[in-house]
């Protein structure tokens, strides 16, 4: 026999917050928490739509005063150039500063050296914790989310690193309630995630519902792209395609955005917000493994590179 | 509100959720069929997932490799780390605080239980109630999570039997109910055959309640909360000194319990100055009333001196303020807590200096006796501590308020978290709840 279960208003109460209220109300008092413990924060921004997302938070969160960060961008100089172009209209339109730290300058002062398979995304650590070093950044936002990735599932929402910008998942804080703890000492910093508890419907949704504008590389469209290790790249001088693979004119969108060399396109119809809501909720695949060629090198890949420093 | 797959996802409640269980009582199947059967595992997920199975040599794929996501734990094969899990059905988000279940993970439970509403407790239905159900009940009573479901896992290996059933949710609620657990919900399931998890069982007809997941859907969430006594902890000031808003002066918070209202009369603790709501910001919007758990900005009538750590409170509703706190903590560091320890003690927006003036008793989880003046609390222990503030604070009774009645205990040395304290009483009253719509539970 069934159970009677009667799904009444009482469910929906008018004091309930929707899910997306809830997480909206927790990003929120996770960036003031940082704005009000710590000296030097910055956001790390990427043009990508959890940063964005991020940043709309932020600009909500000390309405109608400016938001109290910097941005701090880790070009990796294979950036798609709609991402840049709205990164710097973003960074314009708000009146705020943006750091930029840049692998391909590292790699031109033969301080890095290009890895074999072309991808630059590992590539992105020592810029990027070497710029919190000098800047003496205190506390880093990210987007990351626990839904993303099995090691990200662990994450705290405040993430002690050390001066090395190391992550050590045993070295853990408990993190009880909401009583977040920024302590560090001098050197070290915390890694900040707002969006730890949101998943990849609910960024959509929450863009969806605030009306938030994206880079057009979201949406469906006509595209040059190549196949390799089964996803569709971006064809362009970052080093594609080689000799046995071929251009094709395709439509697509993105999934996520990182560095041209590993992230893949997706076969898609979507052209608008509500079009890609239901495509991700058919969806079969993650974003990452959709997308993502970085963390297919082994099992513990991402937990490897946040060891590291990486965000 | 009916709700159809063919609507493009409209927002619904999001109620955070633990689980609870020992070693073999099936957790990670039920954790397992409750993502797999939600469309929470995608393609990808699961090949990871079987590759790594069959690479090891078990035949099917163990879903234990799901949300053991660090190398130590695959390692190891056992949980070490809270991880979070996230699926949705079309009623409701879901945030699952995935629990080890040692008791040396005490701490990890704790963790886990602080933010939940609701704690899904296993139980093997060939061995019943044991030492470790008792334990993940009294944690369940002890961080005040409002909903306890008891899953009598494993029915098909004792014959889908009515009278088994009955006699484990018996002796569970009976002992629940004596720690105060305002609400148990017995479900008897079979996480592997997939009984009573998200399908009703057709082998146990007997049964007339919901499955885990029909509960999960359809328990209240923290709405109640907007009835409490109504507390802000001050975050952070707002004052943009833009032309545009030259005057504007707002206290930033997130309303950890109760309403607020514009017009209302408030005091600001611990100086107690008092003053009047002129107006509530809700991330840039006017509102006439907010509530608990909202990010909210309020604008005050008087220019009084507001700042960080501070806490705004109806005058006619303020908490007394003391140097003294009474609490039942858990100490969640390696290093122990020791009478005389100076710490950082971390409640609400204000972090003041403590000292830990006397640990009256510890407690045995397993039976619940007290140890007199155990003279350290080590990790995962549960004790009673007695802490001198060196600025009085607003605290509330955690019974009253899960937000305003905890603190974390913080060493000033190396910032390590030490402890996680609850002011008064450590267990509620099992006095049977008065009024069904204000159960005096608080998130």
């Amino acid at each position: 026999m069934t159970a009677v279960v009667t799904v009444e208003e009482g469910t929906h109460s008018p004091y309930a917050l929707s899910h997306l209220d809830a997480l909206e109300s927790e990003a929120v008092h996770i960036f003031r928490e940082v704005a009000g413990e710590f000296e030097n924060p910055v956001i790390l921004f990427s043009g990508g739509k959890d940063s964005i997302v991020m940043l709309h938070l932020a600009l909500k969160a000390f309405a109608p005063a400016p938001v109290p960060f910097s941005l701090l961008h880790v070009d990796t100089g294979h950036n798609f150039a709609e991402v840049l172009e709205y990164r710097d209209r973003v960074v314009a339109a708000h009146g705020l500063r943006l750091h930029v730290a840049s692998v391909q300058d590292y790699i031109d002062r033969g301080v890095l050296k290009e890895r074999p398979d072309g991808t630059r995304n590992p590539l992105q650590t020592l810029p990027l914790t070497e710029r919190i070093q000098s800047e003496r950044f205190d506390a880093v936002f990210g987007g990351g989310r626990r839904d993303e990735e099995k090691a990200r599932a662990k994450e705290r929402v405040f993430s002690l690193r050390d001066e090395f910008s190391q992550w050590d998942p045993r070295r853990q804080r408990p993190e009880l309630w909401n009583l977040y703890n920024g302590r560090h000492a001098p050197g070290e910093h915390v890694r900040v995630f707002p969006l730890s508890n949101w998943t990849e419907l609910d960024v959509w949704q929450y863009i969806a519902r605030e009306g938030i504008e994206l880079p057009q590389i979201y949406f469906a469209h006509r595209r040059e792209v190549f196949r390799r290790g089964g996803m569709w790249l971006t064809a362009g001088e970052w080093g594609g395609p080689k000799d046995a693979e071929t251009v094709e004119l395709r439509q697509v969108r993105y999934r996520t955005v990182g560095d041209m060399s590993c992230t893949g396109a997706v076969d898609s119809d979507a052209t608008t917000l509500d079009d890609v809501i239901a495509e991700i909720a058919a969806s079969r695949l993650t974003e990452r493994g959709a997308t993502r060629a970085d963390d297919k090198l082994s099992e513990a890949a991402m937990e490897d590179r946040k060891r590291e420093g990486y965000f | 509100m009916s709700t159809t797959t063919t609507e493009v996802l409209p927002e619904t409640t999001l109620l955070r959720f633990a689980t609870a269980g020992s070693v073999d009582d099936g957790k990670s199947t039920l954790v397992g069929r409750l993502l797999h059967d939600s469309k929470s595992v995608l393609t990808d997920q699961l090949e990871a997932v079987e590759r790594v199975s069959a690479s090891r040599g078990q035949e099917g794929p163990d879903l234990a490799l799901l949300t053991d996501g660090l190398r130590a734990e695959r390692e190891q094969g056992i949980t070490i780390d809270v991880a979070y899990r996230y699926f949705a059905t079309p009623r409701r988000r879901f945030i699952l605080a995935d629990t080890p279940g040692h008791v040396q993970y005490t701490r990890n439970m704790v963790t886990g239980a602080s933010t939940a509403e609701l704690t899904v407790v296993l139980v093997d239905a060939r061995n019943g109630v044991v030492e470790q159900t008792r334990r993940h009940a009294a944690i369940a009573a002890l961080l005040r999570v409002p909903h306890v479901v008891l899953a009598v896992n494993k029915m098909d290996l004792v014959g889908y039997a009515e009278p088994v059933f009955a006699a484990i949710a018996e002796e569970f609620t009976a002992y629940a109910t004596e720690l105060g657990v305002p609400e148990v919900t017995a479900v008897p399931i079979s996480a592997l055959a997939g009984d009573n998890v998200v399908e009703p069982s057709a082998n146990m007809d007997w049964y007339g309640g919901p499955t885990v997941l029909e509960h999960l859907e359809t328990v209240p969430v923290s709405h109640d909360l907007a009835h409490c006594h109504a507390r802000l902890p001050v975050q952070y000031v707002i004052r943009p000194q833009s032309a545009e808003h030259r005057d504007y002066r707002g206290y930033a918070g997130q309303i950890a319990a109760g309403t607020f209202r514009v017009g209302e009369d408030v005091t600001v603790l611990p100086s107690g100055r008092t003053t009047r709501i002129a107006g509530i910001d809700l991330l840039g919007e006017p509102v006439d009333a907010a509530w608990t758990t909202q990010s909210v900005t309020v604008l005050l009538e008087d220019d009084i001196d507001v700042s960080r750590g501070d806490l705004i409170v109806p005058t006619e509703d303020a908490p007394a303020t003391t140097q003294d706190v009474e609490a039942t903590v858990c100490h969640v560091a390696d290093a122990p807590l020791t009478v005389g320890h100076r710490v950082l003690l971390k409640h609400g927006t204000r972090t003041v200096k403590a000292v830990v003036k006397d640990i009256p008793s510890r407690l045995t989880l397993d039976d619940l006796s007290l140890h007199p003046h155990p003279g350290q609390l080590v990790a995962n222990d549960i004790g009673r501590v007695k802490i001198r503030t060196a600025e009085p604070l607003p605290v509330d009774s955690y019974a009253d308020s899960r937000r305003t009645g905890s603190f974390i205990l913080i060493d000033p040395a190396d910032g390590t978290t030490l402890t996680a304290g609850m002011v008064g009483e450590s267990f509620a009253s099992p006095e049977p709840v008065k009024d069904e719509t204000d159960d005096g539970w608080e998130f």
